[in-house]
């Protein structure tokens, strides 16, 4: 490891002659210090648009290589095990991001290098700081809602009704029963979905209750029969081309889901609810591990993706709302306007973050979704 | 003789440093941690070994978590299943994969090369992309629901994905070949004149095939099912593409333990004891057929 210290001492040494040379420098390039030009970002699958990589990538020649995974498990698993060689990583506010800050895996961003800071939602940054106190050490990225996306078409043929409005459509036996004819899936994200049958039988937070939890994995099992599958991923596609008719998801999936299944040759129609009983609200927050190579060129993306031009045409192309209020007005209208995107403050009354859980009850939590998923 | 010794040593030994390195090395580190305990930190383990004072090391050993896969039935039922999916697969993966190696064994010298690089074309593609393509073929609008509906013979699609059905259908097709060539190698080097022989006799040829060609092609069929049975046991792509929920399988409850809980002290436990699970049946087997040979004294 000596090594490329010295090698990393000796390209500051030039850099510094150089800039002493010749005078001047604009500031993009006065944050990237001695490091070589490169960013290794690794963040969730569809969740970016098709141009802002190679944008930063033009604008400060920094080459990006850019992973994805599709979900907070896999991540976490790398970044403990350490030297993932990732600068950026994405992880869900909670319970994730407060887990990994606590055992060490990120360090403490240099606010003086994230001017654009100043367009961030103050309501959202707040709103994330019992997992990151003050912000130390993530920005959001982006938010949703884990709600009910389902094709109004084949939902009427086996419900007789075009709209879902309640968690009982997915969470009662006698419904998931008739859903099942059309393809009733959940995510494989057990906090996301006890979580959500919590809020239905207006349960939620439990505060750890073990009788709460045995309630719903009781509910779980009646229905359980009737999911085709639990997976995080599949759904989008699936839901475009009609292989199933009703998700347990994410927003922003739900509705890139929409946009596929509107361009396809014979058009699906896809709506999202989040149910009246109330859903769950989460964050997802960039970050820099704390043995990231390249931190400096981290903070330029952090900086970057806070640009109100930069930040718009991704919420456009994911529809997933940002949480930068500067970038609201360059947001496409029907999104915005959208009360699923940009929930009403309604609506966003009966939203309820995720409760960071301890391991204890995590691990009966995770116990208990194996149980629902395997009968064991 | 001397240097003629030392280089049978050499020989010997690289192919047993390799497996040192490389299988006893691993082996070892995931023991050390199946030993260990968990904590919130990177690596989210304790380490085993920790200096107390200048000359004194304290070592940590907890034996929790080979007891804890006692305790929960879910470990047990999983191992059980994962042997009997795997069992299962092997035997139809003997029953169709005997038949195409006697017929390739059997054919003309001109035909056999062809035939036997179509038994290895697939391997061609990426395994990952093969599996994925069953999912075109099984799933509710795909290959086979689409022509049935198309025919009129049905007017449900049936549900074929997310089965066991499905996990079978996956595993026997990635591993036929793995049966088909270790049986026609030893079915090829059979001497064709016993059967000649039999039939001179007046032997029926189902009991010449039982007396003779079975028997003898023995080593082909071990060899066979040890090299399906034990990959399918710790399957995990393939429960995970075409199996359903409730497709329980020792690899996928190691994910689940690695990943969901983030307990890695008890998922190498359970990939430990997956590991004895196997290679001790295997190491009986193996001392029961050199005894049969007859090869101890």
């Amino acid at each position: 490891m000596k090594n490329p210290g010295l090698k990393g001492l000796a390209v500051m040494v030039a850099v510094t002659l150089g800039v002493a040379g010749c005078g001047k420098k604009d500031d993009a390039a006065g944050a990237g210090g001695p490091e070589d030009p490169v960013l290794n970002v690794y963040n969730w699958s569809d969740y970016i648009s098709d141009n802002a990589i190679g944008d930063f990538e033009t604008a400060t020649g920094i080459q990006v290589t850019y992973d994805t995974y599709d979900s907070n498990e896999i991540l976490e698993t790398k970044l403990l095990a350490g030297n993932t060689g990732y600068d950026i990583v994405v992880p869900s506010a909670s319970p994730f991001l407060a887990r990994q800050i606590k055992a060490g895996v990120y360090m403490p961003l240099d606010k003086s290098k994230l001017p654009n800071l100043a367009n961030m939602d103050p309501d959202i940054m707040a709103r994330v700081t019992p997992q990151d106190p003050d912000n130390t050490y993530a920005v959001p990225y982006l938010w949703g809602t884990t709600g009910i996306g389902y094709n109004p078409e084949k939902v009427k043929e086996v419900l007789g009704t075009d709209t879902i409005d309640s968690w009982a459509t997915i969470f009662e036996p006698e419904n998931a029963a008739k859903l099942a004819k059309c393809g009733l899936v959940m995510l494989d994200a057990p906090s996301e979905v006890f979580s959500s049958a919590l809020i239905y039988l207006g349960r939620y937070p439990s505060n750890e209750s073990e009788e709460a939890l045995n309630a719903v994995q009781d509910l779980l099992l009646k229905v359980k029969p009737h999911v085709r599958y639990f997976d995080s991923s599949r759904y989008i596609e699936d839901l475009a081309t009609g292989e199933i008719c009703v998700a347990l998801g994410w927003s922003g999936d739900v509705f890139q889901a929409r946009d596929r299944g509107a361009e396809a040759e014979s058009p699906v129609t896809i709506a999202y609810s989040i149910p009246k009983e109330g859903a769950l609200m989460w964050f997802d927050m960039l970050a820099i591990p704390a043995d990231a190579k390249h931190p400096d060129n981290a903070h330029q993306f952090i900086n970057y993706l806070m640009k109100p031009e930069v930040i718009a045409p991704i919420t456009n192309y994911v529809v997933y709302a940002n949480a930068n209020a500067a970038s609201f007005d360059l947001i496409d209208e029907e999104t915005r306007n959208d009360p699923n995107v940009y929930p009403t403050p309604e609506i966003k009354a009966k939203l309820f973050g995720l409760v960071t859980e301890s391991d204890e009850y995590a691990r009966l939590s995770n116990r208990a979704w194996t149980t629902v998923k395997t009968g064991q | 003789m001397r240097p003629v010794v030392a280089g049978r040593w050499a020989v010997i030994s690289l192919p047993y440093l390799w497996l040192l390195l490389f299988f006893l090395v691993p082996f070892v580190i995931v023991f050390k941690i199946s030993l260990s305990d968990i904590r919130l930190g990177m690596p989210p383990y304790q380490p085993m070994l920790q200096w107390v004072e200048a000359q004194m090391v304290s070592i940590q050993i907890n034996l929790g978590n080979y007891a804890f896969l006692f305790e929960d039935p879910l470990y047990r039922n999983a191992y059980l299943h994962s042997l009997s999916t795997a069992a299962v697969s092997t035997f139809l993966c003997l029953l169709i994969g005997y038949p195409m190696a006697y017929g390739i064994a059997r054919t003309d010298k001109s035909w056999r090369n062809l035939l036997l690089m179509l038994v290895m074309l697939p391997f061609w593609t990426s395994f990952l992309l093969r599996v994925y393509a069953w999912i075109g073929i099984l799933k509710n609008n795909g290959l086979i629901n689409n022509l049935l509906m198309g025919m009129g013979l049905i007017d449900q699609p049936i549900v074929m994905l997310q089965t066991d059905f499905a996990v079978y259908i996956g595993i026997v097709y990635s591993y036929l070949p793995f049966m088909v060539l270790p049986l026609y190698a030893t079915l090829e080097k059979q001497d064709i004149t016993l059967l000649e022989a039999a039939a001179d006799l007046g032997c029926h040829p189902v009991r010449a095939f039982l007396a003779i060609t079975l028997p003898l092609s023995m080593p082909g069929v071990v060899a066979g099912s040890l090299l399906v049975f034990i990959p399918a046991v710790g399957e995990f792509v393939i429960p995970a593409l075409l199996g359903g929920p409730d497709t329980l399988m020792i690899g996928k409850v190691l994910w689940n333990e690695f990943f969901q809980n983030r307990d890695w002290p008890v998922a190498s436990a359970v990939a430990i004891a997956m590991l004895l699970l196997l290679v001790v049946p295997i190491m009986l087997f193996q001392l029961a057929q050199g005894r049969q040979a007859g090869g101890h004294p």
